[in-house]
């Protein structure tokens, strides 16, 4: 059978390999979306919503500073660290919440990694007054802890995942868990463009909003399209968000950046286009090129950036690096630490681990670009509120201090 | 003979028949060869044999963790296709099946995997994760071999789906009691015998169910509704418990009630 024509596939890619149990919640959802894709009031409502609630559209910032300090191309920076929650995952989530409304149930559940995804369906949940309950790699809740607190804030129940490795893609295994138990009532708010169809062409279709707006932002400031777009790729839906802006435009070249983590060398890492340990294989639903060994079971990945740290990737992607529209390239936590700092003395501009990913690759770039030329990096979200992380990546004494400090005054010394 | 004949000459001589389900390598292949011995010996009649995977999406807790174990000791599937060779050539009176999910069977290759298990004597094979939809071919190259490909009837499929479901299926169908994951506890009542019957009415293959299935009360009440007892989970948690020896007369107090 010719896949490529198969509904839910994108090439070789894709797919719904999923328990019968599931078969009818997955008939009834391709219907609700793809009747919601069909009635121009739904997008409008849901571009209203973004607007109203979570500072839509957001700026294409010009960073003339960086620019200036490459001496190359001029830099463009799409700022969905904008969004309410502080990354796109607002997107995406907003829009299933409208979804899961219009297809009248009353709970959602959500898997979370480093934890932005969780708190966006918390968010949701609390705006629309659903029911939620968040499954998170209990690696990771030892990990984010502000992001738990905040997601118990807001009435979600976060449920640690003891099993496999403890990080994202076991939270998605239990979600999964819970869905073939729950999936009369209950919605699962996957939170990227991987899993089974339709949740990549869905989560696409959300993040879009972040290329539509680019495209025009970018053609009012400079006056044409940019040579490159760059955007960092974990599951892939800010890179989807960003890319769709653009794919139909040959011209422009768009760069998916993978965590190179430790180096591409060391087995420490969560690369999947680039490096040779990913293979074609089927896991969480469908068909995508996943880290792991010759018998087709996953491997540990390792990312300085959690929203990186996973073994799949999105079915779409994959298919349009097969067929060279999108480059894929990998940097290293150690440049990414680099990139976000001189971002931060450059801009006064705090992006994600994850999306200092993509700054890294466009920094390389930029040189070899003429200065009439212009990119976009997708900084896909925003790295104050994970100063945890951030503090401790750069292995700060001071906040190290701090913490110590902290610490003693509650353990009442 | 086929599995379906084989089952439905089985099916002459008791009320009902009884799948059991091992995860391969756990605890350990002595100790699985010992459960598979005591099965046998006790009048099984289909074993489930699960190929360990990393990503266990449809099973509970339990077989999640006897997954996890086997692979962290470092379980690989040509071990687990050797031990089921073994099995099979001792043990003539019992249909194995391999149970595993679908990545499993697609990097080892899918013809390859069905040429493997052919030659070394299983019957059949069970992979909660590839629907009709993604199966069609692969079901289609097991039927063809004469390796049943099991297909699910469960709660939620409509009686439509049932018969569709049914069509790519061979040797049995494997009714999934209630929704959920395996191992937590099923509702024996009016709304599991309407369903076995609406189960009944899509097929003519024989019903095995399965999920939740753990005490003698449990297979009396499927005998004339169901054709074969599904135990999974149960004998897992027993071994766990009990060791290895316990299993012989725990299937022989499932098939004397």
């Amino acid at each position: 059978m010719d896949r490529s024509m198969q509904k839910g596939y994108f090439g070789r890619w894709g797919g719904s390999f999923i328990p019968e149990v599931l078969h009818q919640t997955f008939v009834e959802l391709r219907r609700a979306y793809e009747d919601a894709r069909q009635d121009p009031a739904f997008w409008q409502e849901y571009v209203e919503l973004m607007a109203n609630y979570s500072c839509r559209p957001t700026p294409l910032t010009r960073a003339d500073n960086l620019s200036r300090h490459f001496g190359g191309a001029q830099i463009f920076i799409k700022r969905e660290d904008l969004n309410h929650t502080g990354a796109h995952k607002a997107n995406n989530v907003m829009g299933q919440g409208l979804l899961v409304r219009r297809m009248g149930k009353k709970r959602v559940i959500a898997e979370t990694g480093a934890g932005q995804h969780g708190v966006a369906t918390a968010t949701m949940a609390a705006r629309f007054g659903f029911d939620c309950t968040i499954y998170m790699g209990e690696e990771d809740v030892a990990r984010q802890r502000p992001n738990v607190f905040w997601m118990e804030k807001l009435g979600a129940t976060v449920v640690p995942v003891k099993d496999g490795a403890r990080t994202l893609k076991d939270a998605i295994n239990e979600a999964f868990r819970d869905w073939v138990t729950s999936m009369d009532d209950t919605h699962y708010v996957l939170g990227t463009v991987c899993g089974p169809h339709p949740f990549p062409e869905m989560v696409a279709w959300f993040q879009s909003i972040i290329g539509q707006e680019a495209r025009l932002q970018i053609l009012e400031q400079h006056g044409r399209l940019p040579e490159r777009v760059f955007a960092c790729v974990g599951g892939g839906s800010n890179a989807m968000g960003i890319f769709q802006g653009f794919l139909d435009d040959a011209e422009v070249q768009l760069v998916g950046v993978e965590a190179g983590g430790k180096g591409l060398d060391t087995g420490e890492h969560a690369s999947r286009m680039v490096g040779d340990r990913a293979a074609p294989g089927v896991a969480q639903g469908y068909k995508t090129m996943f880290l792991q060994d010759e018998d087709g079971q996953m491997l540990d990945t390792h990312s300085i950036a959690a929203g990186l740290d996973y073994v799949g990737v999105s079915p779409i992607l994959a298919d349009l690096g097969d067929s060279g529209r999108v480059r894929f390239e990998a940097a290293t936590d150690r440049e990414v630490l680099e990139a976000l700092t001189l971002t931060m003395r450059s801009e006064g501009i705090i992006p994600a681990l994850e999306s200092a990913h993509a700054f890294v690759q466009a920094f390389k770039e930029a040189p070899q670009m003429d200065a009439d030329q212009a990119l976009i990096i997708n900084m896909s979200g925003r790295g104050d509120k994970d100063i945890f992380t951030i503090a401790h990546a750069f292995d700060d004494p001071s906040w190290k201090e701090f913490i110590i400090r902290r610490g003693e005054e509650y353990a009442g010394r | 003979m086929n599995l379906q004949s084989d089952l439905a000459q089985r099916l002459e001589e008791k009320p009902i028949l009884l799948m059991t389900h091992l995860v391969l390598g756990y605890p350990s292949f002595e100790v699985n060869r010992e459960v598979i011995r005591q099965m046998a010996d006790n009048g099984v009649d289909c074993i489930e044999l699960q190929i360990p995977f990393s990503e266990p999406m449809a099973d509970g807790p339990v077989i999640l963790k006897a997954n996890q174990d086997a692979l962290a000791r470092g379980v690989k599937v040509r071990d687990c296709l050797e031990f089921a060779a073994g099995m099979a050539a001792a043990h003539p009176g019992i249909n194995f099946l391999f149970m595993t999910y679908y990545n499993i069977v697609f990097r080892y290759g899918e013809q390859a995997f069905l040429d493997h298990a052919a030659r070394i004597g299983i019957r059949g094979t069970i992979i909660p994760d590839l629907p009709p939809e993604e199966g069609a071919d692969f079901h289609a190259r097991a039927r063809a071999m004469g390796l049943a490909p099991i297909m699910f009837f469960t709660p939620t499929s409509t009686d439509e789906r049932m018969r569709e479901v049914a069509r790519q299926g061979q040797g049995f169908i494997y009714v999934v009691a209630r929704r959920g994951v395996t191992g937590a506890p099923t509702e024996m009542d009016a709304g599991l015998a309407a369903y076995l019957q609406r189960c009944r009415r899509a097929t003519d293959l024989p019903l095995a169910v399965g999920f939740g299935i753990s005490r003698p009360g449990d297979v009396a009440m499927l005998t004339g509704k169901a054709d074969m007892a599904v135990i999974g989970t149960a004998t897992i948690r027993l071994v766990d418990e009990r060791g290895p020896g316990a299993v012989g007369e725990f299937i022989a107090s499932l098939l004397a009630a």
